[in-house]
């Protein structure tokens, strides 16, 4: 078998898995995380301004386009330090949506968008509808084009952060195929944007409807790319994803083994009961191993075949490995873990949010199975 | 200390060494070979495997970067690991002396006399003194630290008393290293052990052989009944058994002695376990089709690639910073389970021949895989079981309190 990923780390990564580690810890404070749940927003604006200014969204974005010209591997421990400290804004959302540019957008599309991004402008994709398919290819939403203006319709859903993004691509069948369509914030009428319930309560969604959205025939990307833009967008957001559910795994069972060392019941620390001991290092061997195939899909990203299959090993042991250890989280805080106040639950919720954006465990498994089997 | 190689001189090494394994490697004797130096079961088995570690040392790829005085080579590390790659590379067998080349030499090496060096490390590097280890007792198992075996002094001999068990190679062995109480009021149970190099030809040592789960043998029960040794045998001092047997334990990473070079156990090769799913077949169609064989085949090959990039893992610091002895100290648990995992599951490949065992001729593979799976416990219970391991990994990579 040749298309397994090796492991390797650059020291821009390195330098910024410091930066992050510290950053992402003193500017996301759980009381902080907590108090952003109750809010329209769901960020800290001055804190998004900083992650611009740190250059954080320009990282996988070339010089040519005012990017810092590195790649995806360098986003991964950013992304890996948000989800270790339940840090949520737009970060994610307008990295694939840079790394959608990048893939099937124009040198004009590109020229025009990439440097407001690097900038700190936020962008988002919308891919999602109700059929609930993960397969991107699988929708409904349409574009009709006469006279140089493209008519778009139908529903998308599960599109993150819309409301603060300045640039929406979504994905529309015209003509039969898939392509995208590059749609500002400002096109959208009133009610457009329906705020959606999602069950992890840091994020922000929204259904987004196309009707009545107009664009120009230059906001579409290339038929000939939506081959390559599709597989970027897969791999990138199974590569984000898998970065912030690895720091959110550790995250949980760092939180947990504190309660396990400090909670008595029966005169005796209750992690000295093998009946949680071993289970919770069952829950470590299983994040350290998402850890290992998370930077694997990191050093592996830009390599054909390679970058597939390590990416999909990394998605599919971090959402495996981090909804058991948050599960395992609710459970081991006994009466505390059912109410609101523990952190576990929220840990466990954002899981099962990311496993519905990208595709859970067992879907990754089966996508795995044909890249190593047939 | 040798001189590094140039490169040259490395490769002109290597070359040598590689058309030697080829020439000379014997992969099928005609009987099972065993995949480590515990399941040596028979006569013709140990017989030929002493053979063939005696040929490699004599043609100087085994312990070709110990000191030339004591019957080393005296080269630099990097000939002895260009000579245990081409090992690898033709499948060569293992090599017998395990606890000696492996533990009981770097010991003696590192800590022993003059005297003790020129006794002890050139006849285990020919294999013709066989050691073997005398650590576990029946009623010790996990808690090695609370070791029963009797040592009294008495003038310039030691008297035993106990039992060891789990001793492979112990009814073949010239020598054991020994784990006994010396001192049994010491302030803890660790104070008093000390460590001994155990002529195994002495009166009152016998050793009864024990069958395995597998139906083969291997190890053997080590009964000391007023066994009187020469006082010269203790090691390290009294007391200081402890501190000598975690020592044995140090030399495997072979930070204080070069690698003696070889394997003492073979790695399954999990990739075959792919290959044989490849070629099963159930309900006329291949195995590999079935979507719950194939969903835990993938879902195997998530696990064996973490493991194996794990290893590379290890030795990148700035990816080990958070817990740094988090990955050392669940690799023999997550790996040893996994094996045991994965010979269990290539039984469910086989269908109907799943009933058969080693020694039938309807047999897949001459019963390899369901061989493995029983042997798989081996490392599972052996070194620690995984429950213990458990515990290690909790108490000193997490910081959880002791279970008492």
């Amino acid at each position: 078998m040749d298309n397994l990923g090796t492991i390797g780390t650059t020291e821009e990564q390195i330098e910024l898995m410091d930066v992050a580690t510290n950053f992402c810890r003193d500017k996301s404070p759980i009381d902080k995380v907590r108090g952003l749940i109750d809010d329209d927003l769901g960020y800290d604006p001055a804190i998004w301004k900083e992650i611009g200014e740190l250059g954080w969204l320009a990282i996988a974005i070339p010089e040519a386009h005012d990017g810092v010209g590195l790649s995806m591997a360098e986003v991964v421990p950013i992304a890996e330090q948000m989800g270790r400290n339940l840090m949520s804004t737009p970060f994610g959302s307008t990295t694939l949506a840079a790394q959608a540019l990048l893939a099937g957008g124009s040198e004009a599309q590109q020229a025009e968008w990439l440097p407001k991004i690097a900038a700190g402008a936020a962008a988002t994709l919308a891919l999602r509808e109700d059929n609930g398919d993960w397969d991107l290819a699988n929708i409904e939403c349409s574009a009709t084009e006469s006279g140089g203006k493209v008519a778009l319709s139908g529903k998308k859903q599960l599109v993150l952060w819309a409301d603060s993004a300045e640039l929406i691509i979504a994905s529309v069948k015209m003509d039969g195929a898939v392509r995208f369509a590059l749609i500002e914030r400002s096109q959208f009428g009133e009610g457009a944007l329906r705020r959606e319930t999602v069950i992890d309560e840091t994020a922000r969604s929204y259904e987004v409807t196309l009707d009545g959205v107009t664009v120009s025939s230059e906001a579409l990307f290339d038929a000939s790319r939506t081959r390559e833009t599709l597989e970027k967008i897969e791999l990138a957001a199974g590569l984000i994803h898998a970065a912030e559910m690895t720091g959110g795994a550790q995250a949980v069972i760092d939180y947990t083994l504190e309660y396990l060392k400090t909670r008595k019941q029966f005169g005796k620390i209750i992690g000295s009961y093998q009946a949680l001991k071993h289970p919770t290092v069952n829950n470590y061997v299983e994040y350290e191993k998402a850890r290992t195939h998370l930077y694997s899909a990191a050093h592996s990203w830009g390599e054909q075949g390679r970058g597939e299959v390590a990416v999909r090993m990394a998605a599919a042991q971090s959402h495996a490995s981090y909804s058991t250890a948050a599960d395992r989280a609710i459970q081991f805080h006994g009466g505390f873990g059912f109410t609101h106040d523990c952190d576990a639950q929220l840990h466990r919720r954002k899981a099962i949010l990311a496993g519905a954006l990208i595709g859970d465990a067992a879907y990754q498994r089966s996508k795995l199975a044909g890249l190593l089997f047939d | 200390m040798a001189d590094k190689p140039s490169a040259a001189e490395l490769k002109d090494y290597a070359e040598q060494a590689d058309a030697w394994f080829r020439e000379n490697t014997v992969r099928d004797p005609g009987f099972m070979l065993p995949l480590t130096f515990m399941e040596v079961s028979t006569d013709q088995q140990f017989d030929f495997l002493r053979d063939w570690q005696r040929k490699v040392y004599e043609a100087g790829y085994l312990g070709a970067s110990w000191p030339k005085e004591y019957g080393g080579g005296g080269l630099h590390s990097d000939y002895q690991r260009a000579a245990t790659r081409a090992m690898k590379k033709y499948d060569a067998p293992i090599m017998l002396n395990a606890i000696g080349n492996g533990w009981a030499g770097p010991l003696i090496l590192d800590l022993g006399s003059e005297e003790q060096k020129q006794k002890y490390i050139k006849p285990m590097l020919s294999a013709e003194d066989i050691w073997c280890q005398g650590f576990s007792e029946p009623e010790n198992g996990s808690d090695l630290g609370n070791a029963q075996l009797k040592a009294v002094k008495d003038g310039d001999e030691y008297v035993l008393n106990g039992s060891k068990i789990w001793t492979s190679l112990g009814d073949r062995a010239k020598y054991m290293i020994l784990l006994a109480r010396t001192d049994f009021d010491a302030p803890n149970k660790y104070a008093g052990l000390s460590f001994f190099l155990n002529p195994m030809d002495v009166d009152g040592i016998t050793t009864s052989r024990i069958k395995k789960l597998t139906g083969e043998y291997g190890f053997v029960q080590t009964f000391f009944t007023d066994a009187c040794i020469s006082a010269d045998c203790l090691f390290g001092g009294e007391g200081n058994g402890w501190s000598m047997a975690m020592k044995t334990l140090e030399y495997e990473r072979g930070a204080k002695v070069k690698p003696v070079g070889g394997y003492f156990v073979k790695e399954l090769d999990v990739m075959e376990i792919v290959e044989l799913a490849k070629k099963s077949v159930r309900n006329g169609k291949p195995l590999l089709d079935d979507p719950v064989m194939r969903d835990r085949m993938t879902q195997y090959m998530i696990d064996i690639q973490a493991l194996n990039l794990n290893n590379t893992r290890r030795r990148m610091p700035q990816l080990m910073q958070d817990r740094p002895m988090g990955l050392p100290l669940m690799n023999k648990l997550a790996r040893t389970e996994l094996i045991r995992e994965l010979t269990e599951f290539s039984l469910a490949f086989q269908g109907t021949k799943a009933g058969y065992y080693v020694g039938d001729e309807n047999a897949v593979d001459d019963g390899y895989w369901h061989r493995s799976y029983l042997n798989s416990f081996s490392a599972t219970i052996g070194g620690g079981t995984s429950e213990i391991q458990r515990n290690i990994v909790a108490e000193h990579a997490l910081g959880l309190p002791k279970t008492r």
